[in-house]
């Protein structure tokens, strides 16, 4: 083993345990963060995810102290931080224009927090070195920041909020500024640092698909609050929100009325044919409540409508006609839009892998799928429906 | 670019404002270098012996003396009061912020005769008239608007995230003011401090009123010089003064440049 390999950096410290109970942050009439409860677990790598203004970067901001919250409370490792400065903290910051000092170089930029820390000149440089080493700018240390591209400037910035090993790392849509070849590899370079230092990470994205490669869970927010918290996995197929499907991928959507009365459980939607469904047990709707059904695309298997040949749906299918609309080619795929009797536009999705069934514009299809491939849940109307 | 049909037009008319604007200066600049002992165009020959009056004439000598004197802790006191207004101004969030705002700019608006009558009936309750540091107070108050309109400027400008940065990395604010924000807003600050100093160096009408015939400034004794005999070490004094202020208008157009780079 040569000596470069041993000198990227190593924690030593154990991550931090990070808890929100019932935080909240008015700006004037507006909430910023709506009651916001989150654990996030030692060494977990957690995402805010949501659009602009819906409250993640607040609570980034209330994490990292730089916005006292009006209710609430901050936890780190069961200790009240609350009310602590933000200098006193031990949490690191990537912010989204990476901040780093213009007067500095790159070895003092990231040398700042370890000075601040009264850590003596001969270990300051060494760990300098090996936070270099860690985001692979090794030699570059002697630069200043406008003499990297934004790409190293985001490693320096990072490299800065690592090297004084702090309990938790906070990133503010590090990448926004980044083209998206830059932005994958600096992502995989992000995943690999949180695996080898084993640090606590709560990032903040708008980017659906940047938080589904990086993160162990996902927080959605939405207008100050977190609608779900989960794996990909289980928001993908699990959503318990319209807004959480939705936002989460592609869906249909049915809206209608829930009937639990019979042997299978319906959904009566207007103009369309009842839709059987198998609501989760915890989450099954009242009888003639209003309820959403949440189809994925690719769980809709398309054929043509032909009179003669088709056994039908089993006792748990569900099979609606529509016509084709649209074809679109995906390269992994095709994406069809289907218009249904009751007017609506539904997507289906048929992977590469499967025969192509020569469909086109035009063509009568039936919309088949199996109600356990579905998700029934209690969901307003959606003219009731409260959307931004 | 595309050529504007009357851009020769514009460039004759802006040199006649120039020249009409710096002739009064510069007429004064040769006739300081001349033989005779008259105040006269065309100068006559070439002596600096105009020069030598200045240096060696005891009351021009302590006069340019007590005006650097004055201008160099005008420029010092303007500079640390404006720097702390112009934090907490942009900073703050306080009640009666715009109103200290507009007050502080104040002196900009109001006549300087009115400030100077103003300032002489106070001094002379206080019995600070005729003293330096009575003369630096009343600098700095006309020096203050300057200072405090540069350094916000540069603080509108200045990226808060970068003190938010050193904060989370563990710096307290005190060590985040003086390590990342004073540094980079330094040329901002030096910029003023040159401003405050020309001020000072050049200011007349309050110096005439709380000046005495011991404290007396460059501008002061040339005033009074004009009024009794006139010879042309007035001119050699005057060409001294834009000297300094043209060479501290340049540093300090220059720093601004390297705050903006």
């Amino acid at each position: 083993m040569t000596s470069t390999m041993t000198s990227t950096m190593t924690s030593t410290r154990s991550p931090g345990r990070l808890e929100l109970c019932g935080v909240g942050k008015r700006y004037g009439k507006v909430a910023a963060v709506d009651d916001v409860s989150i654990r996030i677990a030692p060494g977990e790598f957690l995402t805010l995810l949501g659009a602009s203004g819906s409250g993640k970067t607040t609570t980034l901001k209330i994490i990292a102290g730089f916005v006292e919250p009006d209710s609430g409370e901050v936890r780190l490792h069961d200790r009240a931080i609350t009310r602590l400065p933000a200098h006193r903290r031990d949490i690191g910051v990537v912010f989204q224009n990476y901040a780093l000092f213009p007067h500095l170089t790159a070895a003092e930029n990231i040398a700042f927090p370890l000075r601040a820390r009264g850590v003596a000149k001969g270990a300051r440089l060494d760990r300098v070195e090996a936070a270099l080493a860690t985001v692979h700018l090794e030699g570059m240390g002697d630069r200043y920041p406008r003499q990297l591209s934004g790409g190293q400037q985001q490693r320096v910035a990072l490299a800065r909020a690592i090297v004084f090993e702090p309990q938790v790392l906070l990133m503010d849509e590090p990448m926004g500024a980044l083209d998206k070849k830059l932005r994958e590899a600096l992502q995989l370079e992000i995943m690999r640092i949180h695996r080898e230092l084993g640090i606590t990470i709560c990032y903040v994205t708008h980017d659906q698909e940047e938080a589904l490669v990086m993160s162990d869970r996902i927080a959605i927010y939405d207008h100050g609050r977190i609608k779900q918290v989960g794996t990909a996995q289980e928001l993908y197929e699990r959503p318990e929100s319209v807004f959480v499907a939705q936002f989460m991928g592609e869906s249909n959507v049915f809206h209608g009325t829930f009937d639990g009365t019979g042997r299978v459980a319906r959904v009566v939607a207007p103009d369309l044919p009842p839709i059987a469904v198998a609501p989760d047990g915890s989450r099954r709707p009242g009888n003639g409540t209003s309820a959403a059904v949440i189809v994925r695309p690719e769980r809709i298997r398309l054929t043509r409508d032909e009179p003669a040949g088709d056994p039908g749906p089993g006792p748990g299918g569900n099979v609606l006609t529509g016509v084709v609309q649209d074809v679109i080619y995906l390269g992994s795929g095709r994406r069809y839009l289907v218009a249904l009797p009751d007017g609506s536009l539904r997507q289906a999705r048929v992977g590469a892998a499967e025969a192509d069934a020569g469909l086109g514009r035009g063509d009568a299809v039936r919309l088949t799928w199996e109600c356990a491939d579905a998700v029934v849940l209690e969901a307003p109307a959606p003219g009731r429906e409260v959307t931004s | 670019m595309r050529r504007i049909p009357w851009k020769g037009g514009l460039r004759s008319a802006v040199a006649l404002i120039a020249v009409f604007l710096l002739l009064p200066t510069l007429v004064v600049i040769p006739l300081s270098f001349t033989e005779g002992s008259l105040l006269r165009w065309p100068p006559r020959g070439f002596s600096l012996r105009w020069y030598e009056t200045l240096l060696a004439d005891p009351a021009w000598r302590d006069a340019t003396l007590k005006s650097l004197e004055v201008a160099l802790w005008t420029a010092l006191a303007a500079t640390a009061i404006g720097t702390t207004t112009a934090l907490g101004l942009t900073r703050g969030r306080f009640r009666g912020r715009q109103l200290i705002s507009s007050l502080s700019l104040s002196p900009i608006v109001v006549p300087t005769v009115i400030t100077a009558i103003g300032t002489y009936f106070v001094f002379v309750r206080l019995g600070i008239v005729g003293t330096t540091a009575g003369l630096v107070l009343a600098h700095t108050v006309l020096a203050l608007p300057l200072v405090i309109v540069s350094v916000t400027n540069s603080l509108r400008s200045f990226d808060r995230n970068l003190e938010l940065a050193a904060l989370s990395l563990g710096a307290g604010p005190v060590s985040t003011f003086f390590r990342i924000t004073l540094p980079l807003v330094a040329p901002g600050v030096a910029a003023s401090a040159l401003f405050a100093f020309i001020t000072s160096w050049d200011e007349i009408v309050v110096a005439l009123f709380v000046t005495d015939p011991v404290v007396r400034t460059l501008p002061v004794v040339i005033f009074n010089q004009l009024r009794s005999g006139v010879d042309p070490t007035v001119a050699a004094a005057a060409t001294l003064l834009v000297l300094v202020t043209v060479t501290a208008l340049g540093v300090a157009l220059a720093a601004r440049r390297g705050l903006k780079t």
